[in-house]
C-alpha cells in the first residue's frame, strides 16, 4: 500500500541546537489526492516538521520519501523540484512589484534576450489563474491588493513552480469569513484536480470541513492518524489538548476582596482590519488568580498590550483602583501598582546586555531610597539586589553579570524579582512561565500563589492548561476576541470541557460570562 | 545682477557641476533599491579619482584612465560587499572606513607613488595633468547653432552626456530588466526573493558593484576632467549630497536626478555669486544648507503622505 502516499515521513526527530526537540519520532503519511490536516497547538511541532518537508529544515533522524523516492531536501529549492510547494503564514511577496512580478519572480520570461516579457508574465498569470479559479489581478501591485487576494497569489506562485504538493500554513489565520469560504472551495477544487494538500491549523470547524484525514501532533510527538469523517470534534480536542504532567500547586480559597482592575466593552481592531478584541468585559478582584486560556492568537496578546498601553484599543475603558490605565504611559501605569510579566522576556522583560542589577532596579532606580543626591547610591542599591537574588534564587556569579548570560529560567526570575518586588496590587503575568525548567517553573507558580493569597490581583495569561486551570481561582476562556467562556470555580473543570470552548465548539451565554463582572 | 548670473554659462556649469553628484546619485538609487546602503561613495570616488589621474599620466591617455577608474571604483565597493556581506560588519562602518580610506589613505599613496613631498602644498596629482590629458568634450552637431539651448546644451564633457544617458539606462535596468525586478525584490523583501531561488547574496553584490561603478565615473569626471588632477578632499561631500539627492528623489533615477540638479544649481549659484565679490564664507555653505532644507521637505512631505495612507486606512476601518 506504501505507493498510495506522495509523501511519507517517517521516524522524524528534529533536536534544535538548544535541545529543544521539536518532533520526536514522527510519522506523517499523505495520500495522493487528499486534504490532510496537521494539527495542533502552538508549539506542538506542526511547523518544524513542514520546515523539514519543505527543506527549511533538516531531520536530526529519521527518512523523507516523496513519490516512492527516498529525499535529501536539502533546501527549498530541492522541495520545490520535487513538486512540494508552500504558502507560508507570512506572505513571501514583494509589495511594490505586480501580481504578475511576483507571479514570475525568479523564472522572469525574457524578450530580445534582455527585458522582462511583461506581457508574458501577464499571459502566464492570468491562465493559471483560469485553470485553477483563483481569480487574482495580474496588474494590480500586491501591497493594493486584498489579504485575500495575497493568499491565491502565493497558491498560484507555487502551482506556476509545478507544485503537486501544498503545505498550507495557517491559511485563514488572516482571512475573513467570506475569504475563507471562497478558499475552501479553491482547495477542494484543487483537490478534484489531483494536488495533495496539507493543510495546517488548530481551528476544528474548519478541519471537520474540509479535510479528509488528520494527523495530531502534541508536544512534538504524533497522537496518530484519523479519517475526518470517523472521529468527533470533541475527541479530537481531547487528544490536541489533553494533560500530560500535573504540576499541583497548593493554595487555599481564594478571598477575593475589592474590585483592583475593571475592563469594560474593550474592542481592538487590528491593521488587517479583523478584529481581535469584541466587547472584552470583566473584573478582577483584589486576593484573586484569574486566568485566561485559549488558543494564541485569540485576543490575549491585545488584551495584555491593551492593558499596558503597548497598544491602544479602538474602544471600551480599563481602570485600576477606579483610575483609568488606557493611553497612560507605562511609567504612571507602574505608578498605580501594576506589574507586568510579559509574554516575551527577552524583548519586553529585560535589556539582554545590561547587569542582573541594572534590570532589577530600572523600575525604581528613580526613587529615593536608591538615590543620594544627583548620583545612585551604590551601597542601598547592591543591598537592593542581592536581597532579590536570595529570595528569588537567581542562580549567577554575582549582580553584575550580564543577564542574558543567565538560563531562560533564571532571567524570568530575574524579571519576575523585578516585578513581583515593587509592591504591586494587580500583576499582570503573560506566559510567565514559558520555555522554562521545571524548577523556576514552580517557583514561580508559587510565588503567584503566595502574592494572591497575600492580597494582590493576578491575571493570568497562559496557553498552557495545566498551569491556568492549577492556579487560577476563576478561569476565563477566550476564543475569537471575546470572553466564550466563565467558570467561577477551576476546581471541577475538566480538559474537555475546556478543549470545547478553546475551539469554539461551545459558548456560553452572554448572561453567563457577564458574571464576570461581579456587579 | 541676475543677469549677471542668469546666464547661458550659469546654466551651463549647472549641468558640468550636476553630473558627478549625478553619477554617485546612480549608484546610491541602484544600492538602496537593493538594500544596501553604500555610504562609501564619497571615498570610492576619491580612489577613482586618484588612480584614473595616476593612469592617465602615466599612459598619456585619458581612456585608459577612465577604465582604471571604473576598475577601483567597482573594485573598492566589491570589497566593501565582501567585509559587509560575508563577513558581516556593519555596512555603515564600512563605508565610513572606505570614505577615511579615499581622504587620507589616498593622500598616502599619493606621496608614496610620486614621490612628491609636502612643500608648502599638500601633495596632489595637478601639476600631472594637462589639457592633452582631460576626457574630450563634445559639440553636438545642429544643437550647438541653437541659440541660448546651444551653449547650455553643447560642449560638455562627454562624461556628462553619458550621466543623463545613464538616468535612463538605470530606470531600464530597474524597471524593464530581470536583474531590476530581482534587485527590487531583494531589497524588498529578501525572503521572498530567496524562497523563489533568487540568489540574495549574489544581487546585493551586483547593486554594490554597480554603485561603485558609478562612484568610479564620478571620480574620473572630477580629476580628470573638472579639477584636472587629484588633490586632498577635492570630492568635497559629492558623495553624500549624492545620498541626499537619492533620499530627496524616493529612490527613484528621475526624481533623484531632478534632485541632483537642485543641488547642482545650488553649488553652480554659489560659485557665481562668489565670483561676483560677495564673501566666499558666506556662500560656500549654500549647497549643504540646501541638502538639508532639501532633506527636510522631503521628510515632511514623506510624514504628510504617511498620516494620509493611515487616516485613510482608519476610515476604511471604520467603514467595515
Amino acid at each position: 500500500m506504501a505507493e498510495e502516499y506522495v509523501v511519507q515521513m517517517k521516524g522524524i526527530t528534529k533536536v534544535y541546537p538548544n535541545g529543544i526537540a521539536a518532533n520526536q519520532d514522527v510519522d506523517f503519511n499523505v495520500r495522493k489526492g487528499e486534504i490532510h490536516a496537521l494539527m495542533g497547538e502552538n508549539g506542538a511541532g506542526k511547523s518544524t516538521l513542514m520546515k523539514m518537508l519543505f527543506g527549511l529544515e533538516q531531520p536530526t533522524s529519521g527518512e523523507i520519501w516523496v513519490n516512492g523516492e527516498k529525499v535529501n531536501l536539502s533546501s527549498p529549492a530541492v522541495a520545490i523540484s520535487k513538486g512540494i510547494g508552500m504558502v507560508h503564514q507570512h506572505f513571501m511577496l514583494v509589495p511594490s512589484l505586480t501580481v504578475a512580478e511576483n507571479m514570475v519572480l525568479g523564472m522572469v520570461p525574457k524578450k530580445s534576450g534582455l527585458f522582462i516579457d511583461q506581457k508574458k508574465a501577464v499571459e502566464i498569470t492570468e491562465e493559471y489563474s483560469r485553470k485553477f479559479n483563483l481569480e487574482v489581478d495580474p496588474n494590480a501591485k500586491v501591497m493594493d491588493i486584498p489579504v485575500g487576494m495575497k493568499q491565491k497569489v502565493e497558491i498560484l506562485k507555487a502551482l506556476v513552480r509545478g507544485a503537486k504538493i501544498l503545505i498550507l500554513d495557517e491559511p485563514t489565520a488572516v482571512l475573513t469569513t467570506q475569504e475563507t469560504t471562497e478558499l475552501f472551495r479553491e482547495l477542494v477544487n484543487l483537490k478534484n484536480q489531483g494536488y495533495t494538500l496539507i493543510f495546517i491549523s488548530h481551528k476544528l470547524n474548519e478541519i471537520m470541513e474540509i479535510t479528509d484525514r488528520m494527523t495530531i501532533l502534541r508536544g512534538g510527538k504524533s497522537m496518530g492518524v484519523h479519517e475526518t469523517k470517523d472521529v468527533t470534534a470533541e475527541e479530537i480536542s481531547r487528544l490536541m489538548v489533553g494533560r500530560d504532567v500535573v504540576l499541583k500547586v497548593q493554595k487555599d480559597k481564594a478571598q477575593p476582596g475589592d474590585e483592583v482592575l475593571r475592563v469594560r466593552d474593550l474592542e481592538y481592531v487590528n491593521e488587517w482590519g479583523k478584529k481581535m478584541l469584541d466587547k472584552v468585559s470583566f473584573s478582577l478582584r483584589r486576593g484573586e488568580i484569574l486566568g485566561i486560556a485559549g488558543v494564541e492568537g485569540n485576543g490575549q496578546k491585545e488584551l495584555v498590550d491593551m492593558l499596558f498601553h503597548l497598544n491602544v484599543p479602538n474602544a471600551g475603558t480599563a481602570t485600576v483602583n477606579g483610575e483609568n490605565i488606557l493611553g497612560v504611559s507605562q511609567r504612571k501605569i507602574r505608578e498605580k501598582g501594576v506589574s507586568l510579566v510579559p509574554e516575551d522576556r527577552m524583548l519586553y522583560g529585560i535589556a539582554g546586555a545590561a547587569s542582573i542589577q541594572e534590570n532589577m532596579i530600572a523600575d525604581r532606580c528613580g526613587s529615593k531610597r536608591l538615590n543620594k543626591g544627583p548620583m545612585f547610591d551604590m551601597k542601598s542599591i547592591h543591598a537592593e539586589v542581592d536581597q532579590l537574588i536570595q529570595d528569588y534564587t537567581v542562580l549567577c556569579k554575582s549582580g553584575s553579570q550580564r543577564v542574558d548570560n543567565l538560563s531562560g529560567g533564571n532571567i524570568q526570575k530575574v524579571v519576575v524579582a523585578r516585578e513581583f518586588s515593587n509592591n504591586p496590587c494587580l500583576i499582570i503575568a503573560d506566559q510567565p512561565t514559558r520555555g522554562i525548567d521545571v524548577g523556576a517553573t514552580e517557583f514561580i507558580r508559587k510565588k503567584l500563589v503566595e502574592l494572591s493569597r497575600a492580597g494582590v490581583a493576578v491575571l493570568l495569561v497562559s496557553a498552557d492548561l495545566n498551569e491556568v486551570m492549577e492556579l487560577s481561582d476563576s478561569l476565563m476562556v477566550m476564543c475569537g476576541g471575546r470572553i466564550a467562556a466563565y467558570f467561577e470555580d477551576t476546581s471541577e473543570l475538566s480538559d474537555e470541557v475546556m478543549g470545547e470552548y478553546m475551539l469554539g465548539l461551545k459558548r456560553q451565554t452572554p448572561e453567563e460570562v457577564r458574571r464576570v463582572c461581579h456587579e | 545682477m541676475l543677469q549677471l548670473i542668469f546666464n547661458t554659462d550659469f546654466f551651463f556649469s549647472i549641468l558640468r557641476i550636476t553630473a558627478p553628484i549625478l553619477f554617485a546619485t546612480l549608484g546610491a538609487v541602484v544600492g538602496e533599491k537593493a538594500g544596501v546602503s553604500n555610504i562609501g561613495l564619497e571615498g570610492t570616488m576619491m580612489v577613482s579619482a586618484l588612480f584614473g589621474s595616476l593612469t592617465t599620466y602615466w599612459s598619456g591617455s585619458w581612456a585608459v584612465g577612465l577604465v582604471v577608474a571604473l576598475f577601483c571604483g567597482v573594485l573598492v565597493s566589491l570589497l566593501m560587499g565582501f567585509f559587509a556581506f560575508n563577513l558581516k560588519t556593519d555596512i555603515i562602518l564600512t563605508g565610513i572606513a572606505v570614505n577615511m580610506i579615499g581622504s587620507g589613505g589616498t593622500l598616502f599613496l599619493v606621496k608614496v607613488i610620486t614621490q612628491q613631498t609636502e612643500g608648502k602644498a599638500l601633495a596632489s596629482t595637478t601639476s600631472l595633468i594637462t589639457a592633452a590629458h582631460q576626457i574630450p568634450s563634445w559639440n553636438i552637431p545642429l544643437i550647438k547653432d541653437i541659440p541660448i539651448l546651444g551653449p547650455i546644451l553643447s560642449g560638455h564633457c562627454i562624461l556628462t552626456y553619458v550621466a543623463f544617458l545613464l538616468v535612463f539606462l538605470t530606470w531600464v535596468l530597474l524597471y524593464r530588466t530581470p536583474l531590476g525586478l530581482n534587485i527590487r525584490s531583494v531589497g524588498e523583501n529578501p525572503n521572498a526573493a530567496s524562497s523563489v531561488g533568487v540568489s540574495v547574496l549574489k544581487i546585493k553584490y551586483i547593486a554594490i558593484g554597480f554603485s561603485g561603478l558609478m562612484a568610479g565615473f564620478g571620480g574620473a569626471f572630477m580629476s580628470m576632467y573638472y579639477s584636472m588632477g587629484w588633490s586632498l578632499d577635492m570630492v568635497a561631500g559629492r558623495g553624500f549630497i549624492a545620498l541626499a539627492a537619492q533620499a530627496m528623489g524616493a529612490g527613484e533615477p528621475v526624481g533623484s536626478m531632478l534632485s541632483a540638479l537642485v543641488f547642482g544649481f545650488a553649488q553652480a549659484f554659489s560659485i557665481k555669486v562668489s565670483s561676483k565679490g560677495i564673501d566666499s564664507n558666506l556662500v560656500t555653505p549654500i549647497p549643504y544648507l540646501v541638502t538639508i532644507l532639501g532633506l527636510v521637505a522631503f521628510a515632511l512631505v514623506l510624514r504628510h503622505r504617511v498620516k494620509k495612507q493611515h487616516s485613510a486606512s482608519a476610515l476604511e476601518k471604520t467603514a467595515k
